[in-house]
């Protein structure tokens, strides 16, 4: 699963715009994935420019 | 109080395709809310602030207030440090975009038009397939409110598309990942843009140089998609700095994103107009979102506007909108997007020969269409797109 590391997050919206299944939500300073719907495709990952998200393996949650 | 109230159009975002979209829906006599997430307009800043004084222009006498800098020479450094100096045919300037964000909101307001901050939308109502108001929540308490029309301007991160059923999930390799630094202790010339362009500072983007008044400048980069993952934007910014600027401090740090794309094939449906960024009109060259934002809002405000008074709300009567925004933007967009993927893909050794080659034209005869000309020497069928886009400038 996706991991948000929130201190970090300066919320700019770009994992939201790159996310194929629109499971991330941005308020004004608080951001949310559904892991319902997250098919774990680390766009976000990658996109996010402050490192913010990470994958890991859901055991360690 | 506004949750009370009957509108005819919401806009959900208070950037500048937001502001301007009500301004002009407003001036033809409708009644416009806007709703911004943030708890201020404007703010924080995702921007280089760069504009062009010529696009400006298109809608109001630029006030001294938002300009920090006038600009009216160019500087590109190429991977090994060739630097290519011009001058700029029009002049563009740096914004604040803290006083600019500020007073288009209030032009908008002046116009009639009635804005809220903290007010997130969440959801879209609907009667039948047509988009009919807006849901969401005002300081955490949920709030339904109904409208004829919903203009989408809520950015890069936009959803209000995706509720209605339009693809606007912004693909990895046209999505630039970035970061600006407002830095200061440094010596900037005040009347110059650099961009230093290398695929080992800023891989599928750029740098950009944007002074902002004296010692003072935006640093920024945008790293592509298609690049970022073996190292983040922040990264990439940090060693460029700690390169070419040692001793610089830093005023504030901010991430964005970017969507250098042509613009989304669909940008209307039944109730519901795109604007800016969430319709991915960025110009997919350079970036610049500014005047394209409010370009497109200026015609859609006014289209907006007709619809209403006409009682149609479809989308083949929106689709005026997609239709005009083709014609002034939309389409130099198209041939923007093919310069990018082109110059986006060239080796740093190539990058260094156009350098090499642009330095043999004397400084007084370099345009920008003919550093173009150089860089696009091995793709003939880019010729024509680059004496399009860059008559006139």
């Amino acid at each position: 699963m996706i991991k948000i590391i929130q201190y970090k997050c300066d919320f700019c919206g770009s994992c939201v715009a790159v996310c194929p299944e629109d499971c991330i939500e941005m308020e004004e300073a608080t951001l949310t994935i559904d892991q319902e719907l997250c098919i774990d495709c680390e766009l976000c990952v990658f996109i996010c420019p402050f490192e913010v998200l990470e994958y890991v393996e859901t055991a360690e949650v | 109080m506004w949750r009370q109230q009957k509108f005819d159009i919401i806009v959900v975002g208070g950037g500048p395709a937001g502001s301007t979209a009500a301004r002009y829906a407003s001036m033809n006599g409708v009644k416009v809310l806007v709703l911004e997430k943030d708890r201020d307009i404007g703010m924080p800043v995702r921007c280089g602030e760069a504009v062009s004084e010529e696009g400006l222009k298109n809608f109001m006498d630029p006030d001294p207030r938002w300009i920090k800098s006038t600009i009216s020479k160019i500087r590109l450094v190429s991977p090994s440090d060739y630097v290519v100096d011009f001058d700029m045919k029009a002049r563009g300037f740096i914004l604040d975009r803290r006083i600019f964000d500020y007073d288009l909101a209030q032009m908008a307001a002046m116009e009639g038009a009635t804005i809220v901050t903290k007010a997130y939308v969440n959801g879209l109502l609907f009667d039948g397939d047509c988009v009919a108001g807006v849901k969401g929540k005002y300081l955490s308490e949920p709030f339904e409110l109904r409208a004829k029309i919903v203009i989408g301007a809520d950015g890069v991160e936009s959803r209000v598309g995706r509720w209605a059923g339009l693809q606007t999930q912004v693909k990895m390799k046209d999505m630039l990942s970035c970061v600006q630094k407002t830095v200061t202790g440094i010596e900037v010339d005040e009347r110059r843009f650099d961009f230093y362009l290398s695929k080992k500072w800023a891989p599928g983007g750029y740098i950009w140089v944007f002074p902002k008044g004296k010692n003072r400048a935006n640093i920024g980069l945008g790293v592509s998609g298609k690049y970022c993952r073996e190292k983040s934007a922040y990264r990439y910014l940090d060693e460029f700095l700690q390169h070419c600027y040692p001793n610089h401090s830093v005023l504030t740090t901010v991430a964005g994103g970017v969507p250098c794309d042509k613009t989304l094939k669909t940008i209307v449906t039944n109730g519901l107009i795109l604007v800016g960024d969430s319709a991915h009109m960025v110009n997919p060259m350079t970036g610049g979102g500014i005047i394209p934002a409010m370009k497109a809002g200026l015609l859609a405000g006014e289209t907006a506007a007709k619809a209403i008074k006409n009682k149609d709300y479809g989308e083949k009567y929106l689709s005026r909108y997609s239709r005009e925004w083709h014609k002034i933007g939309g389409k130099n967009h198209e041939r923007y997007y093919r310069l990018k993927n082109t110059i986006t893909e060239l080796s740093d050794e190539e990058l260094d020969n156009i350098a090499k080659a642009v330095l043999k034209i004397p400084e007084d005869e370099r345009t920008i269409t003919k550093i173009f000309l150089k860089a696009v020497m091995k793709k003939p069928k880019l010729i024509y797109d680059v004496t399009k886009v860059f008559a006139g400038i």
